[in-house]
């Protein structure tokens, strides 16, 4: 993390250069072209998304200008939307991005159980990179899956239901490149209760529809 | 038009007046830190809260706009409790660091925490620092006192044009800056200082230089262009410390350019502060009696026509009026105000004037500039017409002949030369149409347009157009000249410019090369080639010791524009006074007053005595000096002497290089020098560094 948002981030790894691929031109101009005429800077967090993807899962600050030059819109405008979103990675990030919910029902049940598993499992700390730049861990607040809590989500992916064990099983898998379940890690389905469906059981074996 | 009670006066306002405008018709004062009258509203101080009968809770005054039957309290216990809040947040992260800081004294925090500040905080942990920014030669940032109004960012944004700086982060990380380092490229960025409501931004060329209430704070008028901006200079003993913008709604609005507020520094260096004469090829500091005695022994006896004046950019009315009585009593007629070797003609007043008037900006819809560079000749008005642009977006439309340069605002560009101003006045290009279906057409003429040997014929071209688009119309006079220099509108008023067989720049030169002109007189005249002027006498007045004094055989000392009660008038023809701020340096004088000293040294005693009587003698000169601070208007037409000469098609040039360095007094001010090398402006010669 730099010492200041306020400040671009200027390390060797800052490429000179950013284009879209030709694939990803098309992308961009299928977005653009969503938003009424003269207001294709709406397009700035889509595109910013887009070309993060293209840079391997972090926002250099030519690709930045290269957006904010392709909207037409002042590049600080483009920085200003970068820094305020904490899912624009400014600084290059691990294959694997890890990002521990930490905020309070991931909290109520074992999060830090979830952060000590993750720091024991990669060796590295809350903010930090292994070495062979497999995997970033990060806490985070409040990623929207309570009711499966404790989660982490990990590039694009939710994984829910996490104990240390499952955790370390999991991060393990994804270290050796081996195909790796999304979702609860505890096989439940959905957000249905932990010990099973309970509601409308009675009615529904009255009924005969449930054996 | 809504009617609603504020504090239980009634008040009917304009539809979308917003309530703390409502508040300020009455004459209540809403503390605000966000809000700036100028710049667009984004409500995020909250600051300005009134309570609103019927409303849940405090409304930001700023951005509500009024309604018919609302009830407003300004001044109820749950107002005051809300802002008490607001100022408790502000406060958390706000250092208590007013006696260092240059704000202290004229802050708007620091009022306002008298009035609604607790006496003592209950945040305990510890504030956030924030790492300095760059944001040029100009601007010393301190971000740890930022509380976050955006003020600057709406600033660069609307006013400069510049959008550079941002709102970087989110919540408590959030930080003011440019995030990649660089100078904001604006030559109005000094307003950001006076814009800034904390001590986050304060000027670097006056920082921890001396405190509000020390300072003797004199009304004046900028002299670096010709716009006549409103300024006060704060002056402390003989020196003066800062320059601010005073307000004028029909001049500057609030704002000055960074030139006019920053290159006051080069009024300490390479002064002229005492007389000196050539002997023998080196000049020697001399008393006053003897250069004026050197003078008329080599005045007197020659005969007029030998003899010939040029004024230079800054110099007042005063002075001109008295060189120019003098110059008729020793029967020259070879006066010359125009130094940039302006060819228009100066007899047609609405051809030289503004005739628009800057306010006038605001009414026009569609803009032909021709051979000027308005932001760097006067970034004032080109921020009004920048002000033009985003009040009509889409419908402003600009047009510009000369250089494709940023201008802030979306333009047309037409050609390099007079070769599309003559396909535009034959009515052949389709932007005429456009100059002639627009309500307000204004046509701006850049002073350099002229300044070459064809230029009366491109002045009359220009009029020819004025008469092929309708430039003037009811109520409405579309034609505008404008001029770069402070002095230049004055001069013209008084006939400063050759008379009957007299001669003008280039026949003064060149008869100065061939011995036909014996002395010349350079009112502070820096700008001509100098080299051109041969053998002849020259005599130098001026403040500094810029070329026209290193040529110069007699050096008279006078007083830069905050050392004299002076008139200027402005490129509209508005005659303003600038005031004295402190006195001149030792031997140097006020400019009238040496000129009439020399006369009697002359045996021509010029008919005044004091500054009154040459005010008088002023005002019947010229109308436009007993119409002080208003425009005084010149007949529609004609715009230009019928010429019968050629034009030349060479592009127009562009008459300011560096818009730091343009007159002595920036050429030696180390600011200027400093913004000239930080926004690597290519600096042309001048034979006065080093």
């Amino acid at each position: 993390m730099s010492a200041s948002v306020g400040i671009a981030e200027t390390g060797p790894e800052q490429p000179k250069e950013f284009a879209f691929t030709a694939a990803n031109l098309k992308k961009a101009k299928a977005i653009i072209a969503k938003y009424p005429d003269g207001r294709q800077q709406s397009a700035v967090m889509p595109l910013l998304d887009l070309a993060q993807r293209q840079s391997g899962n972090w926002l250099p600050r030519v690709a930045m200008d290269y957006v904010a030059d392709m909207l037409a819109m002042p590049r600080i405008k483009a920085y200003e939307v970068a820094t305020f979103y904490s899912m624009y990675n400014l600084k290059p990030v691990g294959k694997h991005f890890v990002q521990v919910c930490t905020t309070t029902p991931c909290w109520l049940v074992g999060s830090a159980g979830i952060i000590d598993a993750c720091k024991k499992q990669l060796g590295i700390g809350l903010g930090e990179t292994t070495p062979d730049g497999e995997f970033t861990l990060i806490e985070v607040e409040c990623l929207g899956a309570c009711v499966n809590a404790p989660m982490a989500q990990i590039n694009d992916d939710y994984y829910e239901d996490l104990t240390p064990e499952n955790t370390v099983a999991l991060l393990q898998a994804l270290a050796d490149g081996k195909p790796v379940k999304t979702g609860s890690q505890t096989g439940r389905r959905g957000s249905q209760a932990k010990s099973g469906p309970t509601s409308l059981h009675a009615q529904a074996k009255a009924a005969g529809v449930e054996g | 038009m809504p009617t609603l009670s504020i504090n239980g006066i009634s008040v009917e306002v304009a539809p979308g007046t917003s309530i703390i405008q409502a508040c300020e018709q009455l004459g209540i004062e809403v503390p605000r830190f966000c809000y700036h009258e100028r710049l667009s509203v984004p409500a995020n101080c909250r600051m300005c809260l009134v309570e609103q009968k019927g409303a849940p809770k405090p409304v930001a005054s700023c951005a509500m706009p009024c309604a018919d039957k609302m009830e407003i309290f300004t001044d109820s216990e749950l107002v005051h409790k809300a802002r008490k809040g607001v100022m408790e947040f502000l406060l958390i992260n706000h250092p208590l660091d007013c006696p260092i800081c240059d704000q202290g004294g004229e802050c708007d925090l620091q009022d306002q925490a008298l009035g609604y500040g607790f006496d003592r905080g209950r945040y305990i942990e510890n504030k956030r620092a924030v790492s300095e920014k760059y944001l040029g030669p100009l601007i010393k940032t301190f971000m740890t006192r930022c509380i976050q109004c955006t003020r600057c960012v709406r600033f660069a944004d609307e006013i400069a044009g510049a959008p550079e700086i941002g709102l970087l982060g989110r919540n408590e990380m959030v930080e003011i800056g440019t995030y990649v380092e660089s100078a904001i490229t604006s030559e109005l960025s000094g307003n950001l200082v006076d814009v800034c409501p904390v001590g986050a931004l304060t000027s670097k060329p006056y920082a921890f230089a001396a405190r509000p209430w020390e300072l003797k704070k004199t009304d004046s008028i900028d002299v670096f262009d010709a716009v006549g901006c409103n300024i006060r200079i704060d002056a402390r003993g003989s020196e003066v410390m800062r320059v601010l913008p005073r307000t004028n709604e029909d001049v500057n609005e609030e704002w000055i350019a960074d030139k006019s507020r920053h290159a006051i520094d080069g009024l300490l260096r390479q002064r002229l502060d005492q007389p000196y004469v050539r002997k023998d090829g080196k000049l020697v500091p001399a008393s006053w009696p003897e250069a004026l005695a050197a003078i008329a022994a080599k005045l007197k006896g020659l005969d007029g026509s030998k003899i010939a004046a040029i004024a230079g950019d800054l110099a007042d009315a005063e002075a001109l009026i008295a060189l120019k009585d003098l110059m008729t009593a020793l029967g020259s007629t070879n006066l010359e105000c125009r130094q940039d070797g302006g060819k228009f003609d100066p007899h047609a007043r609405a051809g030289y004037l503004f005739n628009s008037t800057i306010a006038g900006i605001d009414q026009a819809d569609a803009f032909l500039i021709v051979g000027s560079n308005p932001r760097w000749e006067a970034p004032i008005i080109n921020a009004r017409i920048r002000k033009r642009f985003l009040t009509l977006r889409e419908n402003f439309q600009a047009a510009v002949i000369g250089a494709n340069l940023d201008l802030t605002y979306p333009y047309e560009y037409l050609g390099a030369g007079p070769e599309t101003l003559t396909k535009l006045a034959s009515g052949r290009h389709a932007f005429a149409k456009v100059l002639q279906n627009a309500k307000a057409p204004m046509l701006i003429l850049g002073s350099g347009a002229v300044a070459r040997p064809d230029g009366l014929a491109i002045q009359a071209l220009v009029a020819k157009l004025a008469a092929k688009v309708g430039l003037v119309r009811d109520g409405w006079n579309g034609f505008n000249f404008l001029h770069r220099a402070a002095g230049r509108v004055g001069a013209l008023e008084l006939g400063f410019v050759p008379g009957e067989g007299g001669r003008d720049l280039d026949a003064i030169l060149d008869g100065a090369g061939k011995g036909e002109i014996e002395a010349v007189y350079l009112l502070g005249a820096d700008e001509i080639d100098m080299s051109k002027l041969g053998k002849a006498f020259v005599i130098y007045q001026g403040h500094h010791g810029d070329r026209g004094a290193h040529r110069a055989d007699v050096i008279l000392p006078g007083a830069a524009y905050t050392e004299k009660n002076a008139t200027y008038v402005n490129t509209e023809g508005r005659a303003q006074m600038a005031r004295l701020a402190s006195f001149p340096p030792g031997e140097a004088r006020e400019d009238w007053k040496i000129l009439r000293a020399l006369a009697e040294a002359l045996g021509k005693i010029l008919p005044y005595d004091t500054l009154s009587q040459v005010r008088r003698r002023l005002a019947e000169a010229a109308s436009v000096f007993r119409n002080i601070d208003s425009v005084t208007a010149a007949e529609p037409g004609p715009f230009a002497a019928a010429s019968t000469g050629t034009v030349d098609n060479a592009p127009f040039a562009m008459p300011i290089e560096n818009y730091y360095m343009t007159d002595p007094i920036s050429r030696t001010s180390p600011t200027m020098a400093k913004c000239t090398e930080d926004f690597g402006i290519v600096e042309p010669r001048t034979g006065t560094h080093g």
